[in-house]
């Protein structure tokens, strides 16, 4: 099949040419920033909704689990080991950066495998890797469990607050007052999980799953595929990112975080308590559990004043509506964690916006 | 930190370890999670783990959508 110069335009075209209203969501925090990048919004036709939805790990983290992390810090001994995206999500009243500030001893680190090494070399600390993702960031942090037990380090620990999306679709889908009529299906968390949850999920709710890759091309010719189905009343899961996402997806990964974690409820920004949607460490690896190990409590969640991360995350409202996107938030001073992280919906827009 | 990165296997390491070259830069990562992976192929990284073998051999474009999007043009 030769690549083909004018096929973007071909897939806009068609696009463009559709008639109905219809809504469509996103559910993966890159999948927001492409299409922010991309000016997409701009040039599909006004009946044609494109939402955000939950996709950005940092962004549906609750509040109390913000602070929770923020207590953690604060114990004498204690050294973080986290995903850089996490430095300036505000807590209540601190943020991890604020609070290395004051001398917190908090390492930012790209691969829970790095959090080893430190454990490793700072036996006199304990080292607690930030445990957060979906499932692309699980099954790595599975692994670098695993391999804490077999090398015996003692003063390693995890704090876990991961997330499984299927669960949050679920909630999206099942919402009476949020009509989202075909889903645009996170590439890279697909590649893991596969396609069986959302097979589970159009036989529920009868509307069509496309995973999409990242590119330009992948999206429109996803969104093509979702109209394509809408247009002939089809409601099927269908792969566009087949160079990275296999049906079963990967097999592996799943079984190392099913022997790591068992599935647990977790609090979402947004969407609240979700039965299963997130993950927790299985009793036999009780302590290697930072939760456990150092006796960290559950704190309630605290909303952030004026900001609408909640509904901007459950598609109900777009980031330029909330009253102080650009004005009193921006990714310089943020309110609220979807200004902050890279991939949340408000930092997109705004980083993308048309003035 | 959901970004993914591909990234080439260069070398085979020990302990299911890789170096791999993603854009001129050289990273080790652990191939525990895709132990079939070969040197010269190309895998989706995230947070120091491949996470799938990319199989470069598929197009970019989906043969279906494509062929019909070139009915249309024709016509
Ligand atoms: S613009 Fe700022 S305050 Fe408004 S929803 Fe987004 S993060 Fe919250």
């Amino acid at each position: 099949m030769p690549g083909n110069d004018h096929y973007e335009e071909y897939l806009l075209r068609e696009i463009r040419a559709e008639q109905l209203e219809l809504s469509l969501m996103e559910v993966c925090g890159t999948h927001t920033m492409a299409i922010a990048k991309s000016g997409l919004r701009g040039l599909v036709p006004p009946n044609l909704k494109l939402l955000s939805g939950p996709g950005c790990p940092v962004c549906v983290t609750a509040q109390g689990d913000i602070d929770a992390v923020i207590e953690l810090v604060r114990k004498p001994g204690v050294t973080l080991a986290t995903f850089g995206d996490m430095m300036r999500v505000p807590g209540t009243d601190s943020s991890l950066q604020e609070e290395r500030s004051r001398g917190a001893d908090i390492r930012v680190v790209y691969s829970p495998l790095d959090a080893l090494e430190l454990a490793s070399q700072h036996p006199e600390r304990e080292v607690v890797f930030l445990g957060i993702g979906f499932e692309t960031t699980a099954p790595a942090v599975a692994v670098a469990l695993e391999e804490a037990v077999r090398r015996g380090l003692k003063n390693f620990s995890i704090m876990v607050l991961h997330k499984l999306v299927p669960p949050a679709l679920e909630v999206i889908f099942s919402d009476p007052d949020l009509v989202v009529d075909g889903l645009i299906c996170p590439g890279h968390v697909s590649a893991v999980i596969g396609t069986a949850p959302y097979e589970a999920l159009v036989e529920k709710y009868h509307k069509p799953c496309v995973v999409t890759g990242f590119e330009p091309r992948d999206i429109l010719e996803g969104i093509y595929m979702l109209l394509r189905q809408l247009r002939n009343g089809q409601a099927r899961v269908e792969i566009q990112y087949r160079r990275v996402v296999k049906p079963e997806g990967n097999p592996i990964a799943r079984e190392a975080i099913n022997r790591v974690f068992q599935p647990a409820a977790a609090r979402w920004r947004g969407l609240g308590l979700i039965p299963d949607s997130g993950l927790e460490i299985r009793p036999e690896y009780e302590q290697w559990d930072a939760r456990k190990k150092l006796g960290i409590t559950e704190i309630e969640d605290r909303p952030i004043k004026g900001c609408s991360c909640g509904e901007v995350l459950r598609g109900k409202l777009a980031p330029n509506d909330c009253p102080l996107f650009g004005q009193r938030c921006t990714p310089m001073r943020p309110v609220g964690p979807c200004m902050v992280s890279q991939e949340g919906a408000c930092a997109a827009y705004y980083r993308y916006r048309r003035i | 930190m959901c970004l993914g990165v591909p990234g080439r296997v260069v070398d085979l390491l020990e302990n299911h370890m890789a170096r791999v070259d993603v854009s001129g830069n050289l990273l080790e990562i652990s191939v525990r999670l895709t132990p079939e992976v070969r040197v010269g192929q190309h895998v989706l990284i995230h947070a120091g783990f491949a996470m799938q073998i990319i199989d470069e051999d598929l197009a970019r474009e989906t043969r279906e959508v494509w062929e019909e999007l070139q009915r249309y043009a024709r016509q």
